[in-house]
């Protein structure tokens, strides 16, 4: 048995290094460093699945994988800070607190839009519950490791999190009325306070209970402790500053509401999520200390989404408040470098600003801009390689590295179509794949939608 | 108005910079935007001169002179002579292209599809209903039409959505105080959603797909087209009843029919039918259809097109294609399958153009949609064409719309840079010859709170 044990140890400890022993050199590009500003005919030396130097003529190991970086643009890998990919299932929508289910127990590593955003140069995702309810479920930050095992997705260090939301879709109000069915609680704005409110009163008297038994066990060892109570472990961790608030809103006044509760009770909103109408208090969501995620330029979906402007990025980050770009959709993750240039069209921020709307403000947001979010030395070696500016739309991404590992390559993409079409033409010819002459048609998978369903897109022409 | 007044180069600077101001000047009434004009900017004498001109039919000229009378291009070229009394904008660094058009849009048509039902006019009750009429219902006050008109867009072709056979899609510009200001073509097509295949119990996304009897759909699916079949070949004989009766009084009188006579146009073959299909399958079936009916059919949508290139090509047969920023639809499909799709019809020869399929807010984001293609394999002048000549031709109505010719309709934007690229401003914008103010109800709400401390 301890033989066994010693043979698991070394397999598992050569899985977890054999992936991260290849050493690349991109050389002579210009590189978007976003802290350092933008870097011409530079070259990058990842090791080790870091970021081991950037500068000039830098010297590589023989052995090391030497790309020619010569008219490419080196970025570091967009951090998407909303997203439900790979996820199985998004809202558990039947209470108004959901806070013991977590999107981790639901991760589907063979979800093909994480190849498509990893085509995108989308390296991290911030995979959230659903907006059904008042307080949600814990979030999960992955790194887009296509290919590998789940546990291996999940981005070591990064802030646990939990999804908030108030307005429309908490309000079930697309919901129909249906005779004999009882609308869940709350119906407007303010039972969606009121169900906030209780929620944090319950969890500050349970973290009390929970206080006052561990001072009192120290002296009698024999004491019961408290029943535990999942749904209100994750408030006490927000109350103590261990887990982010990402809270998906809309409107001026629920913006407000949230910041007021959350004053109230002693903790902070990490990122208001969406928060379309956040221009409009820009200074109290900067006061509070408080990021926001958005979209670019959605807007004009649902009423609360009619006062949307896509001025929204530019007054906020001049009001003093870390914003992030994200998608909240497979679709739209896969062009996150369009959506931070509009930024640039619509409020003239700096090149540098909108960079960071994708890259390390997103970081910030989710903790983790020690490891990733822009390009220096130490940092991991999470980057893409673009062949043009990716600001520019004729832009696209020739590769993808994920800890120093190549997880996108068109070369390689392109390469294996042929042999892709042989295959698929031979499996279309096996037996079991053909259509029967009756009954029923081969069983399709099912998926979830792709973009989240409670922002859903209007209907198509 | 006091705005013909102005002439000469310093003038016009200072009218302009009235026109940027004017959303300014609007949206001091906070929290009450309004880009709704009850007068039409009067047409005029204008020169964009000193500009790159990309005229997309021919070559792009530079340091050339546009200029703009009653509506119309007068005259194109660098030996132009600038007419007394005209008012000039002066287009150093700057360059023109002809306003962009979408077809495959429903602007105007709705406000808020969530949450206010109120302002969805999208589509009729049943599945016939070739007599709505999309010119009827389009909002010229919608702030959709502002929002995008300020990206460069200047047309669109606005389409109603519900059934089968779902109505007649109008041609616009996207300014006018009512819809017949509006109308460039205002029966520009009839719209049909040919069947789908294989969504037997499908919902929103395929989330809640069930198996489905494959033969069961089959036969769903022709009594559908057969619908749509005995409906057309209805209108025929309709259309040779009233002719009948129009060449010989002697012969029964036909009743009037609402519902018919506005076919007659697409079932004799004079006016194009778009067929609403992006799967394989569905668009051989409309393309069939076509043929049997011996209609003009466009598709509209067109994911899968580039597996029936040459068939296209054969028929010469033009698609819309709405989903270049859909995920393909299948697994297996490469990544980039419907961003190569472009690339790939341009390659077979086949007629297409570039929409953003989108019912309205995400219509300003046109340019993307065809600059996606190029980063993809379409040239960068058949990106722009794509936008804006190929709409024209296909929509037939390159005669007027879709290049910069003398004669053409001024619809001209001038921009400091590449149309396609998202950091592009756009500077000035005419539509039908008249200069367009570059506010929105979005521009209006950012001045409105852009300074609030």
């Amino acid at each position: 048995m301890k033989r066994l044990i010693v043979f698991l140890t070394i397999l598992g400890t050569f899985a977890l290094t054999a992936h991260a022993q290849t050493e690349t050199l991109i050389r002579n590009a210009t590189v978007l460093t976003v802290t350092q500003g933008t870097l011409q005919n530079t070259d990058v030396l990842l090791r080790n699945g870091k970021i081991a130097a950037v500068g000039k003529n830098l010297k590589a190991s023989a052995n090391a994988r030497v790309i020619d970086g010569t008219g490419k643009f080196v970025m570091p890998g967009i951090i998407d800070c909303h997203s439900h990919s790979m996820l199985d299932t998004i809202n558990e929508g039947t209470l108004a607190v959901t806070s013991m289910v977590r999107t981790q127990d639901v991760l589907n590593t063979t979800d093909v839009d994480l190849y498509r955003e990893l085509a995108g140069g989308v390296t991290t995702l911030n995979l959230l519950h659903g907006s059904a309810n008042p307080i949600g479920g814990l979030n999960t930050v992955v790194k887009i490791k296509y290919g590998r095992p789940a546990s291996e997705f999940l981005f070591p260090g990064a802030m646990p999190g939990i999804k908030f939301a108030l307005g429309e879709n908490v309000k079930r109000s697309s919901q129909p009325n249906l005779p004999g069915v009882t609308r869940r609680y709350p119906n407007t704005r303010m039972g969606v306070e009121e169900t906030i409110r209780d929620a944090f009163t319950r969890a500050r008297d349970y973290k009390r209970t929970w206080d006052e038994y561990r001072e009192a066990v120290k002296k009698d060892k024999n004491l019961m402790p408290p029943r535990r109570d999942l749904q209100l472990e994750p408030l006490v961790e927000i109350l103590e500053g261990k887990r982010y608030v990402h809270a998906h809103c809309y409107i001026a006044s629920e913006i407000l509401m949230l910041i007021s509760i959350a004053d109230e009770f002693g903790f902070k909103i990490k990122t208001f999520q969406h928060v379309l109408e956040g221009y409009k208090v820009a200074k109290e969501i900067a006061a509070h200390g408080a990021g926001a995620s958005i979209f670019a330029d959605s807007w004009g979906y649902k009423i609360e989404a009619y006062d949307a402007i896509p001025y929204n990025a530019a007054i906020m980050t001049r009001a003093g408040v870390v914003v992030s770009m994200n998608s909240d959709s497979d679709e739209r993750a896969r062009r996150l470098n369009i959506e931070a240039a509009k930024a640039m069209h619509w409020g003239d921020l700096t090149e540098e600003q909108a960079l960071k709307l994708v890259t390390l403000n997103p970081a910030i947001q989710l903790g983790i801009q020690e490891r990733v979010g822009s390009i220096e030395v130490g940092k991991d070696a999470d980057i893409a390689i673009w062949n043009g500016h990716p600001f520019s739309v004729y832009a696209r991404v020739d590769t993808t590295f994920i800890d120093g590992d190549v997880y996108f390559d068109r070369e390689k993409d392109l390469a294996r179509r042929p042999e892709l079409a042989k295959e698929r033409a031979t499996l279309e010819q096996a037996e079991p794949n053909k259509p029967p002459a009756r009954g029923q048609s081969p069983q399709t998978p099912r998926r979830r939608p792709s973009s989240h369903e409670d922002d859903a897109e209007v209907e198509k022409p | 108005m006091r705005l013909c007044a102005f002439a000469g180069e310093k003038q016009m600077k200072i009218l302009l910079t009235l026109i940027l101001c004017a959303g300014s000047v609007v949206a001091q009434q906070i929290g009450n935007p309004t880009t709704q004009q009850g007068v039409l900017p009067p047409r005029g004498t204008f020169a964009i001169r000193n500009a790159r001109i990309v005229t997309v039919t021919g070559p792009d000229i530079e340091n050339g002179t546009v200029v703009i009378r009653d509506g119309k291009i007068e005259a194109v070229g660098t030996n132009v002579s600038v007419p007394a009394g005209a008012q000039t904008i002066d287009g150093r660094g700057l360059s023109v292209y002809p306003g962009m058009i979408d077809a495959g849009t429903n602007m105007g048509l709705v406000e808020v599809p969530q949450g206010a039902n109120g302002t969805v006019d999208l589509s009729e009750v049943g599945d016939l209903n070739p007599n709505a009429k999309a010119i009827i219902a389009v909002n010229p006050h919608s702030a959709h039409i502002g929002v995008t008109r300020v990206e460069g867009i200047t047309n669109t072709l606005t389409a109603p959505t519900g059934g089968l056979i779902s109505g007649q899609a109008a041609l616009i510009n996207l300014l006018g105080t009512a819809p017949k200001e509006m109308a460039v073509v205002p029966q520009a097509a009839l719209v049909i959603n040919y069947p789908r295949i294989g969504f037997g119990g499908g919902g929103f996304g395929g989330g809640f797909q069930q198996p489905t009897n494959l033969a069961d759909t089959l036969t769903a699916n022709e009594r559908q087209v057969e619908q749509i079949r005995k409906m057309l070949r209805d209108a025929e004989a309709y259309g040779r009843a009233q002719d009948a009766y129009a060449k010989d009084k002697s012969v029964p009188r036909p009743d009037r029919n609402v519902v018919l006579e506005p076919l007659v146009p697409y079932v004799r073959g004079e006016q194009p039918v778009i067929f609403r299909a992006d799967r394989e399958a569905e668009i051989r079936g409309a393309i069939r259809f076509a043929e049997e009916m011996k209609l003009k059919p466009i598709i509209l949508g067109g994911n899968d097109a580039w597996k029936v290139a040459s068939l296209l090509k054969e028929k010469n047969i033009p698609v819309i294609l709405t989903g270049i920023f859909s995920l393909p639809s299948r697994e297996d499909d490469a990544y980039d399958a419907l961003y190569e799709n472009p690339a790939k019809l341009q390659q077979a020869g086949v007629r297409f153009c570039i929409s953003t399929g989108d019912a309205g807010p995400e219509v300003r984001n046109l340019a993307q949609y065809a600059g996606m293609a190029a980063a993809f394999g379409l040239s960068k002048s058949d990106a722009v064409k794509s936008v804006t000549l190929y709409p024209a031709q296909i929509l037939n109505v390159a005669d007027r719309l879709g290049s910069i010719e003398v004669g053409k309709m001024a619809n001209l934007v001038v921009t400091d840079g590449d149309l396609l690229e998202i950091r592009t401003r756009i500077k000035y914008l005419l539509i039908d010859g008249r200069p367009v103010v570059l506010s929105s109800r979005h521009t209006e709400l950012n001045d409105a709170f852009k300074n609030r401390k």
